[in-house]
């Protein structure tokens, strides 16, 4: 459904997207994640017409965004990182408006208005100024004019940022009802879990290029498996610990994260995990904590970005 | 969710026409139900002119004499009309800023709006704006500087017709520089600056005779001044006598200088907006 080849745009002096390559399945979820810079906005631009590549190539829907542009505006959404509503407008005027732009017939761009207002839960501030709502309740307008046309495709970058955590979960929940009715989502995000709980795929911008590109479990196989961590009681026992979890691991790289702590990347790591806890159990070292975790996308993100 | 039916972009002349016009009205009905949520800033339009009469013809009008003979307030006032016309640079400058700052055009721009709608419909909207307000000036004018317009009706109309068609002219010059700042504030500070003394580096105020040589060209051919003299022609205000050729040809100069500004910054600004790269 976005299908994009080595997307390239340069501002004055910096090279802002180096060549990408993206490719997202319709009814699927891409997470465009990285850290500010990256290039994360820069390519929801091309893709959205906003912005001409200075070279590469991209199709959104089968249409080209630049030779199509005009087709294609009538098939995707786009939820910019402002919520890109008129605050002196009431919410109904602001959706009415921009069914006019669509060229909605009158009686329809109300229609639409109506249903969106009440599927976003604003049936009651509907004649309010935008002024007025919440920060919840802005985003979830701006998402609902995004939708107007009823997309294929929906765009958004950076949506639940300044939103409180129960805005944040709220908001979650209708892009997952959107994308289980046969919508295609690109979202940016700093955050890691936000693409963790979305996105069937994740795209690692760095510096304008993909750092690393798989689903969320592959992305965290790709650090090493399995982490066991060690916390002891006392920093004099580090030494030994670190010798003996060695010995328990394989002979594996243990770090030391802090004076008391200790981790080690593990296959089957329950296997692993009693082993440990046998070898330090038989020494007689007193332990604080033992645990066993996956790697977190936060782990991946930092030993896969440069920055 | 229901799926809507969704129009085709035009593919003829005449179907774009009709695009381009219903998306400017719904641009342009924007703007107003903008400004009905404002009364303050409404009453900013209707108010700032009379304080500027007030100011101007009485103030600094009881020292100042006309060389040429002739009532200063009435001298003034189509200077004062003209400031108000130019100052929409200014209105339309840090309008189009603040929506480039709420992600507003980019929405715009995502959008299967006409090309060059967004910035029609509000000029066309700033505009009319602008008339209210320079028609409240000129209340102001008859009522309290006992200004009247002394020609005939069609000469009138001609005068007021100059002076919206140079407001207009400014309304391009102020989107484009819109289009290019960040936030309101910037287009603040981005207009202000230069617009300001500009109306005052003019025959607004002042006959340019009495100006220092270096100084007198600039306000002669200063498109302002045109504009002016035109106006003062046309209603039979009292006017300076500059040899310089606009001051000569008020009308022909003033036409020019408005046609030329919208030839120039019409087709830059809707080429602006069109290629945004931020």
């Amino acid at each position: 459904m976005i299908h994009a080849e080595g997307l390239r745009k340069r501002y004055r002096s910096k090279e802002a997207l180096a060549g990408i390559d993206l490719s997202v399945p319709a009814g699927t979820v891409c997470g465009l994640l990285g850290p500010n810079g990256a290039g994360k906005t820069t390519a929801v631009r091309i893709l959205t017409t906003l912005l001409r590549p200075d070279s590469g190539h991209a199709e959104v829907a089968g249409l080209d965004v630049v030779r199509d542009a005009a087709r294609l505006r009538f098939m995707f959404g786009l939820a910019g990182q402002h919520a890109a509503v008129d605050e002196l407008l009431t919410g109904r005027r602001n959706l009415e408006m921009f069914g006019s732009l669509y060229h909605l017939p009158k009686a329809s761009a109300r229609r639409r208005a109506d249903e969106l207002l009440e599927r976003f839960d604003l049936a009651e501030a509907a004649n309010r100024r935008v002024k007025t709502y919440s920060g919840g309740m802005r985003r979830r307008l701006d998402v609902a004019a995004s939708l107007i046309v009823s997309p294929p495709v929906l765009f958004m970058d950076e949506p639940t940022t300044g939103l409180d955590p129960r805005s944040r979960l709220g908001l979650w929940e209708l892009l997952r009802d959107l994308v289980a009715e046969g919508t295609t989502l690109l979202l940016t995000t700093q955050y890691l879990d936000e693409a963790d709980r979305l996105a069937d795929q994740i795209v690692l911008l760095d510096q304008g290029r993909v750092a690393a590109s798989g689903s969320p479990a592959e992305l965290k196989r790709r650090i090493g498996g399995d982490r066991v961590q060690v916390v002891l009681r006392a920093a004099a026992d580090v030494p030994q610990a670190l010798d003996l979890v060695r010995r328990a691991a394989d002979e594996r790289q243990v770090e030391v994260v802090d004076e008391r702590r200790v981790t080690v990347a593990v296959e089957q790591g329950a296997q692993s995990l009693i082993r440990i806890a046998g070898a330090l159990d038989t020494a007689m070292i007193p332990v604080e904590d033992l645990s066993l975790r996956r790697p977190t996308l936060d782990e991946v993100f930092l030993h896969l970005t440069t920055s | 969710m229901a799926l809507v039916h969704v129009p085709t972009p035009p593919t003829t002349l005449g179907e774009r026409l009709r695009w381009t016009i219903s998306d400017s009205l719904t641009i342009a009905r924007r703007t107003f139900s903008r400004l009905r949520a404002q009364p303050g800033e409404l009453a900013g339009y209707l108010v700032f002119p009379i304080v500027m009469t007030i100011l101007f013809g009485y103030v600094f009008g009881s020292a100042i004499t006309l060389p040429g003979g002739g009532d200063y307030r009435s001298y003034l006032m189509p200077g004062i009309f003209m400031q108000v016309m130019a100052m929409t640079a200014a209105a339309a400058a840090t309008a189009v800023g603040e929506d480039m700052e709420r992600g507003i055009i980019d929405r715009f721009r995502a959008q299967p709006i006409a090309r060059g709608a967004v910035l029609i419909g509000r000029s066309v909207a700033d505009l009319s704006m602008h008339l209210l307000s320079l028609a409240s000036m000129v209340a102001a004018a008859m009522l309290l500087a006992g200004w009247r317009a002394h020609g005939t009706l069609g000469q009138t109309a001609a005068a007021f017709g100059l002076l919206a068609l140079f407001g207009f002219a400014m309304i391009w010059v102020g989107t484009y520089i819109g289009l290019f700042v960040k936030s309101g504030a910037q287009a603040d500070a981005a207009t202000f600056g230069w617009l300001f003394p500009m109306t005052f580096l003019a025959n607004t105020f002042v006959p340019t005779e009495g100006l220092p040589a270096w100084l007198k060209p600039v306000a002669d051919w200063n498109p302002m001044s045109a504009v002016v003299a035109a106006a003062r022609l046309l209603f039979g205000n009292p006017t300076s006598h500059s040899t310089a050729w606009p001051l000569q040809h008020p009308i022909a100069a003033s036409l020019l200088w408005s046609g030329a500004i919208i030839a120039v910054f019409f087709p830059l600004a809707v080429r602006a907006y069109r290629r945004i790269s931020r």
